[in-house]
Parts: structure tokens; sequence; C-alpha cells
């Protein structure tokens, strides 16, 4: 996977690189050069699968990474291109025209993320949720247990202890 | 609301141009009613009996509960030989068992199925899930107590309940529907204001009438 990085590396202006085991490494990639380098890895790289498109919230950083995983069936491993776009807005070029698959990840991380992809196919009905108008709930920022109890009628009676102290009574009661 | 609910003109074979609402047209939307029991104690025990004694349990799997259904439809614990089996229709059950967590999306199936299977029918709640949101508790999506929703007969507690805890729940729920206390459909139909007001409070595209029987 090193050497792959290093040859990507001479075309591409690439971030930071994780190798996660022999046949799984991730790379950062500015946005601008994602699709170039995806189009690359499909047709020169024999990375032609895309596993997967997701989204991870970094709240602190006020960013979204956005991971194509793709996977390289004959050479049996794995890419991951990590992209961050800014938390405000977010929006991204979509990739539906080279992997139709792609919609359906897009679809979802608009509704669940709030991320838009302009263009994509069908991106802004609704995929899982049904009548959600609020903020979308995957964002970090995104309170569950409070939306729960404000909307969902509570069952009294239900306690919940810290485990730790909990066994450590039961257990132990001398240290206690 | 959904394309094919909203009102549209429809030219008939006979070259007739109509109108259909199909929140109207397609479903009765008259409210349930309480049915009174048989007006002879003797005949409303036999009645209870028989019910008792053939559960038909409507083929919908809501959660991750519909797992233990499998053991016990085959011959490790063959629930057959208790008079329980599972029918693909709303139409032909009786019995509806929530297996599991509920999100309200599929809330508003369930809604939907319950309303169609006939009087007297009966709901088990199975798996904590259903009594208090078990590990669901803070999901933004998971109803937290279905009694509020649905007139619950019978609780099954655990995470998952054993296929021997559902049938011990069967045993429980036909001493109830003996006892006559399985009266669940009527508490809906009386209490149907209350149950409508908790379901429209969760489900927040309700493109359905209130009663689709």
């Amino acid at each position: 996977m090193r050497e792959l990085y290093e040859q990507l590396k001479r075309l591409f202006p690439l971030g930071e690189y994780t190798e996660q085991r022999r046949d799984l490494a991730f790379v950062t990639v500015p946005k601008d050069h994602l699709r170039p380098l995806l189009i690359h890895l499909r047709d020169r790289e024999r990375f032609s699968h895309l596993v997967l498109l997701t989204a991870v919230d970094w709240l602190e950083e006020g960013h979204f990474q956005l991971t194509y995983l793709m996977n390289d069936r004959a050479g049996k491993r794995d890419l991951g291109l990590r992209v961050l776009i800014p938390r405000d807005g977010a929006a991204m070029e979509g990739i539906h025209d080279l992997w139709p698959t792609a919609a359906t990840y897009q679809r979802e991380l608009r509704e669940m993320f709030g991320i838009d992809f302009p263009g994509s196919p069908r991106v802004n009905e609704e995929f899982i949720l049904e009548g959600w108008t609020g903020m979308p709930p995957y964002r970090r920022d995104f309170d569950t247990k409070k939306f729960s109890e404000e909307n969902f009628n509570h069952r009294p009676g239900r306690a919940t202890t810290d485990p730790a102290t909990h066994m450590k009574e039961k257990l132990y009661p001398d240290e206690a | 609301m959904k394309d094919e609910l909203k009102k549209r003109l429809v030219k008939g074979p006979d070259g007739v141009e109509f109108e259909v609402d199909p929140l109207r047209d397609y479903y009765c939307d008259a409210r349930p009613q309480v049915e009174p029991p048989a007006v002879s104690k003797i005949v409303e025990d036999f009645f209870n009996w028989a019910r008792a004694e053939s559960l038909w349990i409507l083929g919908f799997a809501t959660g991750c509960g519909a797992i233990e259904m499998r053991p016990l439809m085959t011959p490790r614990f063959d629930a057959y030989r208790f008079g329980v089996q599972w029918r693909p229709t709303p139409r032909q059950s009786n019995l509806f068992i929530i297996s599991g967590y509920l999100s309200t999306k599929t809330l508003k199936r369930v809604i939907r199925s319950y309303e169609q299977m006939q009087s007297p029918k009966y709901v088990m709640g199975l798996g904590s899930c259903t009594i208090n949101g078990g590990m669901y508790w803070d999901s933004y999506n998971t109803i937290k107590r279905l009694d509020d929703y649905l007139p619950v007969d019978v609780y099954v507690a655990g995470c998952m309940p054993r296929p021997e805890s559902l049938l011990a729940g069967f045993e429980e729920l036909k001493r109830i529907i003996r006892e006559g206390k399985g009266e669940g459909a009527n508490k809906y139909a009386a209490e149907f204001d209350r149950y409508k007001a908790n379901q429209k409070q969760v489900i927040h595209d309700w493109d359905m009438p209130d009663y689709n029987w």
C-alpha cells in the first residue's frame, strides 16, 4: 500500500497517510482532487468497486469527513479516501456518475448528516426517516436523548446506576 | 402526502370520468365499535375458551425478536401443539406480537396492520424494548412505551426472551382470555381518541385515515 501511496503522491497533492493493515489504508485528499483521483484509481489502479461512502462529524474541528472506501478486487486490498469539507453549508460534488450506487449513499448522507450533493438523483427525497423536519439526527450536536425525552413517553420506574460503583458495593461492601 | 393518496380523476372502462379520493374511497374509516359480550355468561365463557385455544399470530416482525419465532415454529419448541400458528395476513390472525424495538416508521405499519385484524384481537409485547425502550431508551426514532399506542394484553420481558418465555407468555395470554380479560380490541375502541392522539404525536407524516379497516 505504501508504494501505491508514493506513486499517487507524485500525481495528486495527497495529505496524511494511515495504514491500518497490510491491505487497508486511508489517505486524506483535498476536496477538488477527489474526482480525478477516483477516476485514476478506478481506471488505472484496478480499484473498480466503491465499497461505501460514509461521513464522520468532527464537531470540534468544524468539518465533516467523507470516507470513500475503494476496493481492488484482484489485488485484495482496500483504500479509503478521506475528504474534509466545512460543516457550515456542507456540500460536496456527487460521484453518482462514476458509480450509480453512490446516489443511495448520497441520499442517506443528505438526510442523516445534512450534506448536500447537488444534482444527485432523488437526493432531496425522504430516504429512511418519514416526516422528519428537525436537525439531521446523525449530526453530533443533535441531542438524541433530549429529543427522545421530549417526543416519546417515558415509563417511570427505570433507574440506572454506575456499573463500577454498583458492582463494587455489591461485591466488596467493606471497601466501598 | 404521497401522490397515490391524492385526489385524482380516473377514467373508467366505460369512458366515464370520476373522482377518486383514496383516503376516503379505498378504506372504511368508520370508528371502531365496542363489541358487547354474549348475552349469556356461559356462552361468553365458551367463546373465550375457543379463542384461547386458537391463537393465530400475524407474521409481522418489527425487531430482532422475530428470530425467536423460527425455533418456536419448528419441531424443537413446536408452538403448534398449543394451538398457536402463524398466518400471512392480518385478516386471518388475532394475535399481534410486537417482537422487539418499534421505530416510529414501523409503528405506522403496525397500526395499519393491527386495525385490519378481526376482533377480538390481542397484542403481546416482546422484549424490554416494548416495555420501557430497552437499549433504545434514548433513540431518536424508537418509541418507549408500546401500551401508549396499542392495547397490550401481555408483556414478555427479556432481551431477547427465549422461546420458552414466549411459550409461558402464550399460556399467560390464554389464562387472560379464558378469564374474559382479553379485551384489547374493545379498549382500543373505547379509548380510540387517546390512542390516536398518542400515535399522531410520534408519526409526523400521517397520510392515512384515522381508522383503516
